[in-house]
């Protein structure tokens, strides 16, 4: 077991809620992906998703932003509110809402341009900036989120696709920063990187809780023990089990996620 | 039994050393060795006749780049001028004129020759309308000594260019007579005669059957030209709007299923029927003028727009999804993760499509026979648009139109076109591999 002392000292400051989902199913055309999840997403907080493979993490958490929408054979039902408004609701433009809920892939996915570029091409296109020195400062800001801007300061010019994986993941939560969302969904951000990455990656996730609600899906138990103060375990397509972090890995109520952080399943 | 082989087996495995090879083993060795010397073989096969088709090519073609004049110092008078003009056939009268003062000329270099008109008209071409021409347009030259360079006639042409022998012209020949022969080459050591790159044959416009050596391909190279224009400005909006829309947004159900499947069938119609399809739909329905290259234009770009189509989808579709995973993660819309990102990384590839389509194009002469786009030319359309719906003649079509006339002089000239025609084409390739390098983006 975990019994890791910092992590159960570790504060969990109980936050308004930011992501409600209530009853949410996911089919891919027949298969029954997720079965009726209920979860309270706080704001302000580092949530971690973990679970083996196929559990249906990722699938939820992208049907948080409706990336799912892109795939034609996938249907959701159930609510997911954010900030208590509906986001499947009809009214609902994606866009806005992708805007407001960023999100980081599990393969580091720059665009093929220079690295200004991919940092400024969200804000351009929601009309962050006025003039050009704006978007000179909200680049900057964002590379510094970003834990990246004093590796590249002086090669805003380069492709970002030249970058060292562990520089292109920054970079990609950069990018997803710069358009200042309220959420921020990564989607096992760390398992294309190495070690030395992966823990550069961490502390900034750790940073960007200040401003942020992130929900992460990993596959580390380790990495969702030292960056997330609340935890949601995945079994099958269901919700078993979610609580504070400290709780899950020191205490867990329901078996199968004892089981599964003591590595008998998964 | 066998147990006891059972038991054998695992204490005294096969020792086997690793320089003796097995049989198993030198088969599958000799199988390989095989398949290389195949494929060798393929490739020799293929660029023997690559060469073989090139030397033929070129053997035949290069000829129809030079040609047989006549340079000859002419002085008309202004009465002459006045004379001719009042005849009834005066391209008759110029030529009497051209052919006197090649007489006379001939007399004063001390060449041996039938000095008679019918004689000498056997050696030139038909040159009254050249002289004419030329009169016309400066009538300030009367009564000055003008040297004309005019096309000789066509046997004395083939004569120099080695396709006439000397042993096949008999005195029975209307066009040529053996001592001909013997006039042209004191002619050509007299400075009379000479062979000069033909420029008249890359810019000229087509001539009668009577004028084989006066025949350029300028006209029918613009007709092309033209068509191509009406197929890139049709066939590539078209094609890449069709592309992006399939690919991108339309939903994957068995309609889109079956028109993906038509176009792909489409690709694969035999062009002709393209041109039935253009001669019913383009010209007896919608009354567009025949021979022109708009119509030509038109049924080409119905050919070319499924080889677009593919291209393009194919080259949407190597798109990586993470890229516009990317563009959605930060709030693009479809639209503009489309147009700002994945149309960029495919362009390409759609151009590459797109050259290759018109490659394609340029080449197909099945269609434009069906339409009559084997026009008689004699002149350049004046205006752009006159270009596109008056008659005109492609260069496919104009290579096939010269092969049917009976002049050899046509068919070394068809030889020529297809030089013409092969480097456009390789032009086209050459430009569509170096974009498709100058663009290629790795990521």
């Amino acid at each position: 077991m975990y019994d890791d002392a910092r992590l159960i000292e570790r504060n969990v400051a109980t936050m308004d809620t930011k992501i409600s989902a209530k009853g949410v199913d996911v089919f891919y055309a027949d298969t029954h992906a997720i079965k009726d999840v209920n979860v309270e997403i706080e704001d302000k907080t580092v949530t971690a998703f973990i679970g083996p493979s196929g559990c249906g993490k990722s699938t939820f958490l992208r049907c948080i932003n409706r990336m799912n929408d892109t795939i034609d054979i996938c249907r959701v039902t159930g609510d997911i509110l954010l900030d208590g408004e509906d986001i499947n609701d009809k009214r609902v433009d994606p866009v806005q809402l992708r805007a407001k809920v960023g999100m980081v892939f599990q393969k580091p996915n720059p665009f093929p341009k220079s690295i200004y570029d991919n940092i400024a091409y969200g804000p351009r296109i929601h009309g962050l900036a006025k003039n050009k020195a704006e978007l000179d400062d909200i680049v900057e800001k964002s590379l510094r989120r970003g834990a990246i801007w004093d590796e590249v300061k002086d090669r805003l010019d380069a492709p970002g696709t030249g970058l060292s994986g562990g520089q292109q993941q920054r970079l990609c939560i950069a990018r997803a920063v710069a358009t200042e969302p309220e959420v921020l969904l990564m989607d096992e951000p760390c398992s294309a990187l190495d070690p030395i990455a992966t823990g550069q990656v961490e502390e900034l996730i750790d940073e960007l809780r200040l401003n942020f609600s992130v929900v992460i899906v990993t596959h580390s138990m380790q990495q969702a023990a030292r960056v997330s103060q609340k935890t949601a375990f995945f079994h099958l397509g269901s919700l078993v089990e979610y609580g504070d972090t400290g709780q899950i890995f020191t205490n867990p109520v329901d078996p199968r996620t004892e089981s599964y952080i003591t590595g008998r399943i998964g | 039994m066998t147990d006891a082989t059972a038991a054998a087996a695992p204490t005294n495995p096969a020792k086997s050393s690793l320089l003796a090879v097995n049989d198993r083993i030198r088969r599958r060795n000799a199988a390989e060795a095989r398949f290389k010397y195949y494929g060798l073989a393929a490739i020799i096969v293929g660029l023997l006749s690559l060469v073989i088709l090139l030397t033929a090519i070129l053997s035949n073609g290069i000829p129809a780049f030079q040609r047989t004049v006549v340079q000859l110092e002419v002085t008309v008078t202004p009465e002459e001028y006045e004379a001719a003009e009042g005849t009834l056939f005066k391209t008759k009268e110029y030529e009497a004129l051209f052919v006197g003062a090649l007489s006379a000329t001939l007399e004063n270099a001390g060449i041996d020759a039938d000095l008679s008109s019918d004689a000498l008209e056997r050696l030139v071409g038909k040159v009254g309308n050249n002289l004419r021409a030329f009169y016309r347009e400066n009538e300030d030259q009367l009564g000055q000594p003008v040297t004309f360079e005019v096309p000789a006639a066509s046997r004395i042409d083939r004569y120099f260019k080695g396709t006439l022998a000397v042993e096949n012209i008999t005195a029975e020949n209307r066009f040529i007579q053996p001592a001909d022969v013997d006039v042209a080459e004191a002619m050509m050591e007299a400075g009379l005669m000479a062979t000069v790159f033909d420029w008249n044959f890359i810019t000229g416009v087509d001539t009668g059957v009577d004028n084989p050596g006066g025949a350029g391909i300028g006209a029918s190279v613009l007709g092309s030209f033209l068509m191509m224009f009406v197929v890139l400005v049709l066939a590539l909006p078209i094609g890449v709007a069709a592309s992006i829309y399939l690919e991108e947004f339309a939903p994957k159900n068995r309609f889109t299923d079956l028109i993906e499947v038509n176009i792909s069938n489409l690709a694969a119609v035999p062009s002709i029927v393209f041109g039935i399809l253009g001669l019913a739909v383009f010209i007896q329905f919608m009354h567009l003028p025949q021979s022109a290259p708009l119509v030509g234009g038109l049924v080409l770009t119905l050919m070319t727009l499924p080889t677009i189509i593919i291209a393009t989808r194919a080259s949407l579709k190597a798109v990586p999804p993470s890229i516009r995973d990317a563009a959605l993660g930060v709030g693009a819309s479809k639209m503009q993760a489309v147009f700002h990102h994945v149309l960029p990384l495919a362009a390409p590839g759609i151009l590459t499509g797109t050259i290759i389509g018109l490659a394609q194009a340029l080449g197909e002469t099945a269609p434009l026979l069906l339409i009559g786009m084997v026009g008689f030319v004699a002149r350049y359309p004046e205006t752009f648009m006159g270009g596109l719906e008056g008659p005109n003649s492609a260069l496919p079509a104009q290579i096939y139109n010269w092969v049917s006339r009976s002049d050899a002089v046509f068919t070394e000239k068809a030889w020529g076109g297809i030089i013409i025609l092969l480097v456009f084409l390789l032009t086209m390739n050459i430009i569509a591999i170096l974009l498709r390098r100058r663009f290629e983006r790795r990521w």
